[in-house]
């Protein structure tokens, strides 16, 4: 039945993708990318991945729309054509298909237990998690400490991400500033159902988000979905009062403050574990107990990864909305 | 008692499935966007509300039958919003709700 129901949502993906592809409109591209997420978000939970599939619906599917709809309003809707190479791009898309396909073969097949991925260090996790860790939510025992290297360079990249948007988006942030008086009466504000629905909403979205952040260890869940759906509340109330009052609400600063503190935090629980005696990233050191130790570690650095997370997203979020008006 | 919950959740369920059976048939086949939304909008409420008690008298009196009552209350507020916000979208970028002429415009965008 599950693999039934794989293969469905498998083909709407692959349909959705042409559909991505054949659209001139790129708003109905943007929408058809949010139910492509859905799609493969879908796809990640009957797969039993209900960390992934949370990332994938609160990123892919909700700050990624928005984000894009940011950028399509400085663009024109429409798909410019013109490509002068186009039976040059077809031979290179359809080599590297077939590669693709060529090297799937090598591959062990769905569900086989062979698989080098259960094989190598999955079973290794999953039996010590409980004598090392001893939290329910193994995922985020190997996220958050078996590979916490590994986080702390996606937490990174997320940071440079943000950076980057923002050197490249914010140029002309001094012009845009004085404009954004002039506009801040456009958008929902006149509209009183989505205003209040929308008001109404913000807090338990919040609530929501600090549940998945500090529930991370018992269910799905962790800083990076919590810090989409910070952001997303803080998004939803833009939309319906207006750019300024949210940057009065959260203003740039503590957003920036967020990013670097987020970061840093994440950064100096690596560097307290090589001050109490141990190695980069090692939580155990950080109590008396080394579980507790683990408990603490974890929790501290999900909180990092939740601040930067929100903190550059909201930030880009922002970033577009500037130059929108300008 | 526990066949007669099954058997309570089934036709929930079943219920509930062609309600968004009847809606997706409905925004193929109604003529402009008014009509369209109308029969989606069927999705979002009875559909979801059907398909959710069902799954709610499966999980009995636990926690999930919480959270999935938390979901009802959540998809009862914000869809009938969404639903306004596109209709009133559409009115301002001028698609007239008018059955007869509708239809070829629409088609076009």
């Amino acid at each position: 039945m599950t693999v039934l129901f794989g293969i469905f949502l498998l083909t709407l993906l692959v349909i959705t993708a042409v559909a991505i592809v054949q659209t001139r409109n790129l708003f109905v591209a943007v929408m058809l990318l949010g139910i492509f997420s859905l799609l493969i978000a879908l796809n990640f939970f009957i797969l039993d991945a209900a960390d992934v599939a949370l990332t994938e619906a609160a990123v892919g599917a909700g700050i990624s729309t928005v984000l894009f709809l940011g950028a399509l309003a400085l663009t024109s809707e429409r798909e410019r054509l013109g490509t002068q190479h186009r039976w040059l791009s077809l031979v290179v898309v359809t080599s590297a298909t077939l590669v693709v396909l060529y090297a799937t073969f090598d591959k062990p097949l769905f569900g086989d237990p062979g698989a080098p991925v259960h094989q190598h260090v999955a079973p290794w996790y999953l039996e010590k998690t409980p004598e090392y860790i001893d939290i329910p939510n193994v995922v985020t025992a190997v996220l958050g400490s078996f590979r916490g290297y590994d986080t702390l360079g996606e937490v990174f990249v997320v940071f440079t991400a943000g950076i980057g948007v923002m050197f490249l988006l914010s140029a002309h942030s001094g012009g845009a500033n004085r404009r954004k008086q002039e506009a801040s009466g456009i958008g929902l504000r006149e509209h009183l159902i989505p205003r209040v629905v929308g008001r109404l909403l913000v807090p338990f979205i919040l609530l929501f988000g600090l549940y998945v952040q500090f529930h991370g260890d018992y269910g799905p869940g962790g800083g990076f979905q919590a810090g989409a759906l910070i952001a997303a509340a803080f998004i939803l109330y833009a939309l319906v009062e207006g750019e300024e009052r949210t940057l009065a609400a959260l203003p740039q600063s503590w957003l920036n403050a967020l990013m670097v503190s987020g970061a840093l935090l994440y950064g100096g629980v690596g560097l307290a574990g090589i001050v109490l005696g141990s190695s980069f990233l090692d939580y155990s050191v950080l109590s008396a107990d080394p579980i507790a130790g683990q408990h603490l570690g974890i929790i501290l650095i999900e909180a990092g990864v939740g601040m930067t997370v929100t903190g550059v997203l909201l930030s880009i979020f922002h970033a577009f909305a500037a130059r929108d008006q300008a | 008692m526990d066949i007669f919950l099954n058997l309570l959740s089934w036709v929930l369920l079943s219920a509930g499935g062609v309600f968004v059976l009847i809606g997706g048939i409905g925004a193929l086949r109604m003529p402009n966007l008014y009509t369209r939304m109308h029969a989606a909008s069927v999705t979002d409420t009875m559909g979801a509300v059907l398909v959710l008690t069902g799954v709610m008298v499966q999980a009995g009196l636990t926690l999930a039958t919480i959270k999935l009552g938390a979901i009802l209350i959540f998809l009862l507020i914000t869809s009938p919003t969404a639903s306004y916000a596109l209709a009133s979208a559409a009115l301002l970028a001028g698609i007239k709700p008018d059955a007869g002429q509708a239809a070829d415009r629409t088609r076009g965008s």
